[in-house]
């Protein structure tokens, strides 16, 4: 059973729905990642999703362009990356998914990619720019290294094809909770439990939900259906206002905190 | 055999495809269905060719530019003047074309990227005659490089959002121009200035602006009776070269030359020459020649000419290159205003920068072949929006 399954197996076994923060690596440098990693961690994180920072990041809000930016010219490369995880590997046992944009990772080589994530210990890998239509060129050397490539849905897939997508799911579903970029938007609980029940009928992954999460509010009331929830921006927004205070990793532990506690006891 | 691309799913041999987020997916899913059934239909080319007749004022002239041949000496240069369709540019061929299509999809409301603004204007013109609502994005540095397109926008009754992400610019302008697409793509149609972007924007911006070289073609045929020896093209994304190379791909006699900005010069850092000094990575919804750094990292682009300051170029030129069917060369900011200079000397037409890098390409090339020979140019867009930037390299002040 891989680390993502497993995961999910025990959360359900203890009626709790998985937190997934989101941090991009590098912000604001590698060591403060690391130590950011091990807080979340510590205070109710379920499963890590790692932003690989990119100059031209399409589908994401100012706030992680703004963090993509300072990783950057903190000089974090994929390279850093996968020496960050396998350093917090040593002592975490965390599912860890990469996400990020496919340009990066073309560059660096799949199949080398593979095979350094897979000895780091990446458990995933999420690109938002690489769709059902061109993943063939890395799903091969992929699945080989054991790295589940998990699949974005949007309100805008029509049935047909989220069918078909859920349907060849690993790892876990990626419900993008409305249509536009990170943290952009308030979000409306009610349409996405519509499309998340409909999802979980057609999936045999557990069904997570992401962008536009900001608040311990929006997390319980979507944690009530979805298996997982992700928080993306609100984390990164904490991170860059307390990058260069003592008071950043009690910041997040507190936040994580809060969010963990709204999911352990889902209402309704 | 004769040339056939893209496949069905877009790509150019290794290049092109349709790299974009699940949320456009479904869009552009629709929009190659809408285009494919469009390309079918002969009331859609009828429409299309209403507008580019009466309104855009097609055919443009294809001009002997006897006095530019005669001081260089060699070949018999025509030029495609493009500068001389309504807004001043190539570019409105392209979002005539695409704008049919949006009414046609049942759209309401365009969006467009523009770097020098041509594009800009071109769509806000459109939308104008079409009564659409517009929104233009635009880098804020050239928004200040093109002040005059700017203005010209707003008075066509679009919004102008200035990007200031990034390098602020054409780069910029088309990601924030995706993200605005990501979050209102139940009622927007993206109208993509170049031959880049996901599948099937390559394509039907290729089929749009192919006009240039089916005229230019039949035009040449009819002054010398031939085919050209060398047809020349300025690529930034490479709308204007795709346009004039398409209709002579099979043609295996006439040379296509692909004139990049080189900047400074392609070793150093600020230039624009995406095929001469770039490698293939994925970038704005397809894979092709990228500025990047070994990390992946796209880089700043750099040219005198705001409308080929982009660090990538269009799939089927990365294609054409690959498979050796076209050559690209690149063309530095100072060749490039001297080329400016000279054609509005010696045959009074003041060219767009970014054409005036085709010309400097003709008056290397021109001089090395004879008489007889023929070089088709394509004079994209005409120099008007560039006299302040031209003014600040000759260091004039008004």
């Amino acid at each position: 059973m891989t680390r993502i399954d497993k995961t999910f197996a025990d959360l359900r076994q203890r009626r709790e729905t998985a937190l997934i923060p989101f941090l991009t690596a590098g912000d604001p440098d590698i060591a403060t990642t690391a130590a950011l990693i091990r807080t979340l961690v510590r205070h109710g994180a379920d499963l890590i999703e790692l932003g690989v920072p990119f100059s031209d990041p399409m589908a994401d809000g100012p706030t992680i362009q703004a963090a993509s930016e300072r990783a950057l010219a903190a000089g974090t490369t994929v390279k850093k990356v996968l020496q960050l995880v396998a350093e917090v590997r040593s002592d975490c046992q965390v599912p860890l998914v990469l996400m990020g944009y496919y340009n990066p990772i073309f560059r660096y080589g799949a199949e080398r990619f593979a095979e350094d994530a897979a000895g780091a210990g990446v458990d995933g890998l999420l690109l938002v720019d690489l769709p059902p239509e061109e993943v063939d060129e890395i799903s091969t050397v992929m699945q080989q290294a054991k790295i589940a490539l998990i699949t974005l849905l949007a309100p805008t897939t029509p049935l047909d094809r989220m069918r078909r997508l859920a349907a060849a799911a690993e790892g876990y579903l990626y419900y993008v909770s409305m249509t536009g970029v990170t943290g952009a938007q308030k979000i409306s609980p009610d349409d996405i439990r519509v499309a998340v029940e409909e999802l979980k009928k057609m999936s045999s992954v557990p069904v997570g939900v992401g962008f536009g999460i900001t608040t311990v509010k929006d997390a319980r009331a979507v944690g009530a259906f979805a298996d997982g929830v992700v928080v993306g921006s609100a984390l990164v927004k904490i991170i860059a206002d307390y990058a260069q205070s003592d008071e950043l990793l009690p910041r997040v532990g507190q936040f994580i905190a809060e969010l963990k506690q709204g999911l352990v006891e889902p209402v309704g | 055999m004769s040339y056939q691309y893209p496949d069905e799913r877009g790509h150019f041999g290794q290049y092109g495809g349709r790299y974009v987020a699940e949320t456009l997916m479904p869009a552009l899913l629709e929009l190659e269905q809408a285009y494919a059934e469009a390309r079918e239909d002969p009331a859609f080319k009828e429409e299309f060719d209403y507008y580019l007749k009466h309104y855009v004022g097609r055919p443009s002239p294809l001009y002997y530019a006897r006095r530019l041949s005669e001081e260089l000496g060699g070949a018999k240069i025509y030029l495609k003047r493009e500068d001389l369709n309504h807004t001043g540019a190539h570019k409105v061929n392209n979002t005539v074309g695409q704008i049919l299509l949006a009414r046609r999809m049942g759209k309401k409301k365009v969006i467009a990227e523009t770097g020098a603004g041509q594009h800009g204007v071109a769509t806000a013109t459109v939308a104008a005659l079409f009564d659409m609502q517009c929104e233009i994005f635009m880098g804020k540095e050239d928004i200040r490089r093109q002040a005059l397109n700017v203005f010209r926008m707003k008075l066509l009754g679009a919004k102008v959002h200035e990007v200031t992400s990034g390098t602020a610019t054409l780069k910029d302008a088309m990601n924030d121009a995706l993200r605005h697409w990501v979050t209102h793509v139940r009622d927007t149609f993206y109208i993509i200035g170049t031959v880049a972007g996901p599948h099937p924007y390559p394509l039907l911006v290729r089929d749009f602006q192919s006009v240039i070289g089916t005229e230019a073609r039949q035009q040449l045929q009819e002054a010398e009776g031939r085919l050209p020896d060398v047809a020349i093209a300025c690529i930034g994304g490479g709308s204007n070269a795709m346009g004039l190379f398409y209709p002579f791909i099979n043609d295996e006699s006439v040379r296509l030359l692909g004139v990049e900005a080189a900047g400074l010069g392609i070793d150093t850092d600020k230039h624009a020459a995406s095929i001469s000094a770039g490698a293939p990575g994925v970038l704005h919804g397809n894979k092709t020649y990228l500025l990047q750094d070994e990390d992946g990292q796209i880089n700043h682009a750099h040219s005198i000419s705001a409308g080929l300051d982009y660090p990538g170029v269009g799939p089927e030129h990365a294609h054409l290159q690959d498979i050796g069917r076209a050559e690209y060369v690149s063309i530095t900011d100072a060749e490039a205003l001297e080329a400016f200079q000279k054609l509005t000397r010696v045959e009074g037409i003041i060219p767009a920068l970014e054409s005036a890098h085709a010309i400097a390409q003709v008056m290397k090339l021109a001089p090395t072949l004879t008489k007889e020979q023929l070089l088709l140019v394509c004079l994209s867009g005409r120099g008007d929006k560039d006299i302040h930037t031209v003014a600040d390299a000759l260091g004039v002040t008004f």
